[in-house]
């Protein structure tokens, strides 16, 4: 039978529009791709160019009338051999008429674009706690380390290297590419001696274009290679943010679980020293906010080799956050190299009754001095290493506030809409009957690093500071 | 200041002043478009196809076609939603590459990418189920019309970012590399991304590492709605390499034939470890950017010429009838074949439902 030419809708908001003109007559031939009608909306003029092939045997809406709904038909054209009398008449009432209505039932959401539209998000949507939580609630808790193992003093400088190295010699499929660290060993060390021995095919020194080398390793990793992509400094990493959150982390989402992207982004996070605002800032809180990444933020060496090493393992895309003052800092690493720590469970780094303490990376150091000031005036605080920051292990935390009521996060990064916001948001949702005090966040200054030495100091966290909010907490004086 | 500039044969003038004369663009578009239509590489003549290139040319870009219009259609239906790129006019570029490439070779593009999936053999339904939001689409409807994968296909996306494909395609030719095959990575993007920072750290890093990549830069003359004129300063594309030391030649990309030789020169050439390679495809979308956008940058007159005298299915139809390869009738066969083909899969998406509201926080991450 004949075809009708609907009243195309030309945007997604698009829901009436003028015909405005005509410019083909009943009885013409016409072919795919032919301009036939102009359309007016409230926007732009558009052509309508047909789609189907024969004689167009009836314009069913006349040029000049206004408002005609989406869908309505406003043609009929007839296929070859096809009995152009055949043509139903027009529709003589109004175009919206009821055989339209019927259409966009039938058609499944056709032409009421609200009725096919997803389901509205609940009112409150399912954050960290729901789907996300999932994964955490079946974490495995930290392994043993087995009976006879040597325990050896590591900086995290060494420790990284190694598990890079122990993850290269197992997998042929795992490479390191960035700014200077092959020949160079890394531009603080961290690469040190990976050339030597894996030679340049998996050492890969890049020009300093972070945008493009970011893009180049999320492109091989999609064919199942297993990048390691070091960034000189977070900051840097600004430049290739868009890999990291569009190629790397949406992928598998966009592609329907197809395409994975097995990479690790790595290298060092947050404030060093005395190199002001554009070379100190902590990207904890941007990475954290995004579905798709896996976000890794350790203080010891050996919490760093045994995340690293999942990192690398892990088929996902995760962000592993260094910190330079942290590299040459050493401690207790297992001699084992199938050293692996789940991802997404915090460690509890010093038990204790009175106060939660929670903190990763360097706020770990300003968190644990504090609490051995705390414990010489009778306050026993837990201190909590988050270790993963995304997805965050809001259970270790929850269960911890909820036997000491009190809880102060501790972070050098900026305040708003940080780890600690998130942190406390969560507390008062999820433990809010067993708190004696409000949830409490330390950070760093609300502003640009700034440079001069007394400034900085000022900028950041420190023990006193942590040692004055847990007193708060505390109502001790 | 006006600089006269004879590349790529055409007298182009641009205007350097702080206002634009609209009617000098409009003859600077004209003369682009002009370049279009005919073989760049005068040196290289183009090679006639035997029947069944034609046969198979023909019918893969009348597929590309007439998938695109359905989708059109369908978007005016109000079943396609949000943004949708239409590949009408540019068919000859994607399928006369393919025709080039073996199994194993990868392909990545824009978000302008329907027309790339069906070359890569994709299945049209799962393409128009997608396009559709639902279930059965190649991404189970999470993707739509410009993020569309397929591993078995070795189509590597449809990629919504302007530019975001050079490094990303750089990155698969990198692979390629790294395990020693011999694949090569067809990188495609369009001529307004090729004025965007990434695609030249690629450049240099290709070129660096030898990658076995070939930049498929496809002018279509319109960076949206921005000619190309009024936004580049050099307008011969194949010669973006240079300062890398990439070589590049402008191709017609209205023509099968030459698309499909100066693709299996370039891959050849990249197989055998020479190098990245830039193909400038001159070709020309008859559509908008997108559905919404209605092209007053551009006359009617324009795209009526390029239309009527150098469409890359007209091209073969005329000269499969010309050279006795097939008859109105057999053409007519194709013809109602690919209607058939576009028509199920306009059908299928049409009933297939859309994903299961469970499907909402699956597939974030690969739960290991």
């Amino acid at each position: 039978m004949a075809t009708e030419i609907l009243m195309p809708a030309l945007s997604p908001t698009m829901e009436e529009g003028t015909l405005a003109k005509w410019l083909v007559k009943e009885g013409d031939e016409v072919r795919s791709g032919d301009v036939i009608a102009e359309i007016e909306t409230d926007k732009a003029t558009m052509e309508v160019e047909a789609v189907d092939e024969g004689t167009l045997v009836k314009i069913l809406i006349a040029e000049g009338t206004e408002g005609v709904k989406v869908n309505t038909p406003i043609a009929m054209i007839a296929g070859e051999g096809e009995d152009a009398s055949a043509v139903r008449q027009p529709i003589s009432t109004s175009p919206q008429g009821e055989e339209v209505a019927e259409r966009s039932e039938a058609g499944e959401g056709v032409g009421a674009k609200s009725d096919s539209a997803p389901p509205s998000p609940q009112p409150s949507p399912p954050r960290g706690e729901g789907a996300e939580a999932a994964p955490a609630a079946i974490v495995m808790a930290d392994p043993e380390v087995p009976e006879g193992i040597e325990m050896i003093p590591t900086t995290m400088r060494e420790a990284l290297r190694d598990a890079m190295a122990e993850e290269m010699r197992k997998d042929e499929d795992v490479f390191v590419m960035g700014e200077e660290v092959a020949e160079y060993q890394g531009a603080y060390k961290v690469t040190q001696g990976l050339l030597d021995e894996f030679g340049a095919r998996r050492v890969i020194d890049t020009p300093i274009t972070e945008h493009g080398f970011c893009g180049i390793g999320v492109g091989a990793a999609f064919t199942g290679l297993k990048p390691i992509v070091e960034f000189m400094t977070w900051n840097f990493a600004m430049q290739a943010i868009d890999h990291i959150i569009n190629s790397a982390a949406k992928t598998l989402y966009m592609s329907g679980g197809q395409m994975r992207c097995p990479i690790v982004f790595r290298g060092a996070n947050g404030a060093a020293s005395r190199v002001a605002a554009q070379h100190s800032q902590c990207f904890s809180a941007w990475y954290a906010h995004i579905p798709g990444l896996k976000v890794i933020a350790p203080s010891t060496a050996s919490d760093a080799k045994g995340l690293l090493k999942a990192a690398i393992r892990d088929p996902n895309p995760v962000v592993f956050l260094e910190n330079e003052i942290l590299y040459g800092q050493s401690s207790d690493v297992p001699r084992h190299d199938d050293w692996v720590l789940p991802i997404g469970k915090a460690r509890v780094a010093r038990a204790g009754a009175d106060v939660t303490i929670v903190s990763f990376a360097r706020g770990m150091t300003y968190a644990l001095e504090a609490a051995e000031v705390l414990a010489s005036e009778g306050i026993d605080a837990e201190v909590i290493d988050l270790r993963t920051l995304r997805p965050l292990d809001m259970a270790t935390v929850i269960s911890s506030v909820k036997k000491t009521n009190r809880i102060v996060t501790v972070e050098e990064a900026w305040p708003v809409c940080s780890v600690g916001t998130e942190i406390c948001a969560a507390v008062a949702r999820d433990a809010f009957d067993y708190l004696d005090a409000p949830p409490t966040q330390v950070s760093g200054a609300d502003v640009p690093m700034p440079y001069a030495a007394n400034l900085e100091k000022l900028a950041l966290p420190n023990a006193g500071v942590v040692a004055d909010a847990v007193r708060s907490v505390c109502y001790a004086k | 200041m006006t600089v006269s500039d004879d590349r790529a044969g055409a007298a182009i003038a641009v205007d350097l002043g702080n206002t634009v004369d609209r009617d000098d663009v409009a003859e600077d578009v004209a003369n682009i478009v002009e370049t279009a239509g005919r073989s760049v590489k005068s040196e290289i003549s183009v090679p006639e196809f035997d029947a069944a290139q034609e046969r198979h040319a023909y019918r893969e870009m009348l597929l590309i076609r007439r998938f695109e219009e359905k989708a059109g259609q369908l978007y005016g239906m109000g079943f396609i939603g949000g943004f949708c790129h239409l590949y009408i006019g540019q068919e000859a570029v994607v399928t006369g590459m393919q025709m080039a490439t073996k199994s194993g070779d990868q392909m990545i593009t824009t978000y302008r990418d329907h027309g790339h999936m069906l070359a890569c053999g994709m299945d049209p339904k799962g393409i128009m189920a997608e396009l559709a939001g639902r279930r059965s689409g190649y991404s189970h409807g999470k993707g739509g019309s410009m993020h569309m994968f397929s591993v078995e296909a070795n189509f590597f996306g449809g990629h919504g970012i302007v530019g975001a494909s050079a490094p990303l395609g750089s990155g698969l030719a990198f692979a390629n590399k790294y395990r020693g095959n011999d694949n090569v990575s067809l990188t495609f993007f369009g001529d307004g991304s090729a004025n965007q920072g990434q695609v030249y750290e690629a450049f240099n890093m290709a070129k660096l590492w030898t990658l076995p990549v070939i930049y498929v830069i496809e002018n279509n003359k319109y960076a949206m709605g921005t000619s190309i004129n009024r936004s580049s300063s050099t307008i011969d594309l194949s010669q973006r390499g240079a300062s890398f030391g990439i070589p590049g030649e402008q191709v017609d990309g209205m023509d099968v034939r030459a698309v499909k030789a100066a693709g299996e020169r370039a891959i050849q050439r990249a197989r055998a470890g020479e190098g990245p390679y830039i193909l400038e495809m001159l070709t020309y979308r008859y559509r908008g950017h997108s559905m919404s956008d209605p092209a007053k940058y551009r006359t009617k007159e324009e795209v009526q010429k390029m239309r009527t005298e150098h469409d890359p299915i007209e091209q073969v139809r005329v000269r499969m009838l010309e050279r006795d390869i097939a008859g109105e009738d057999e053409l007519k066969d194709i013809d109602k074949q690919v209607r058939a083909i576009v028509n199920e899969a306009a059908e299928f998406a049409q009933s297939d439902p859309e994903p299961d509201d469970s499907q909402l926080y699956t597939d974030v991450l690969v739960e290991s």
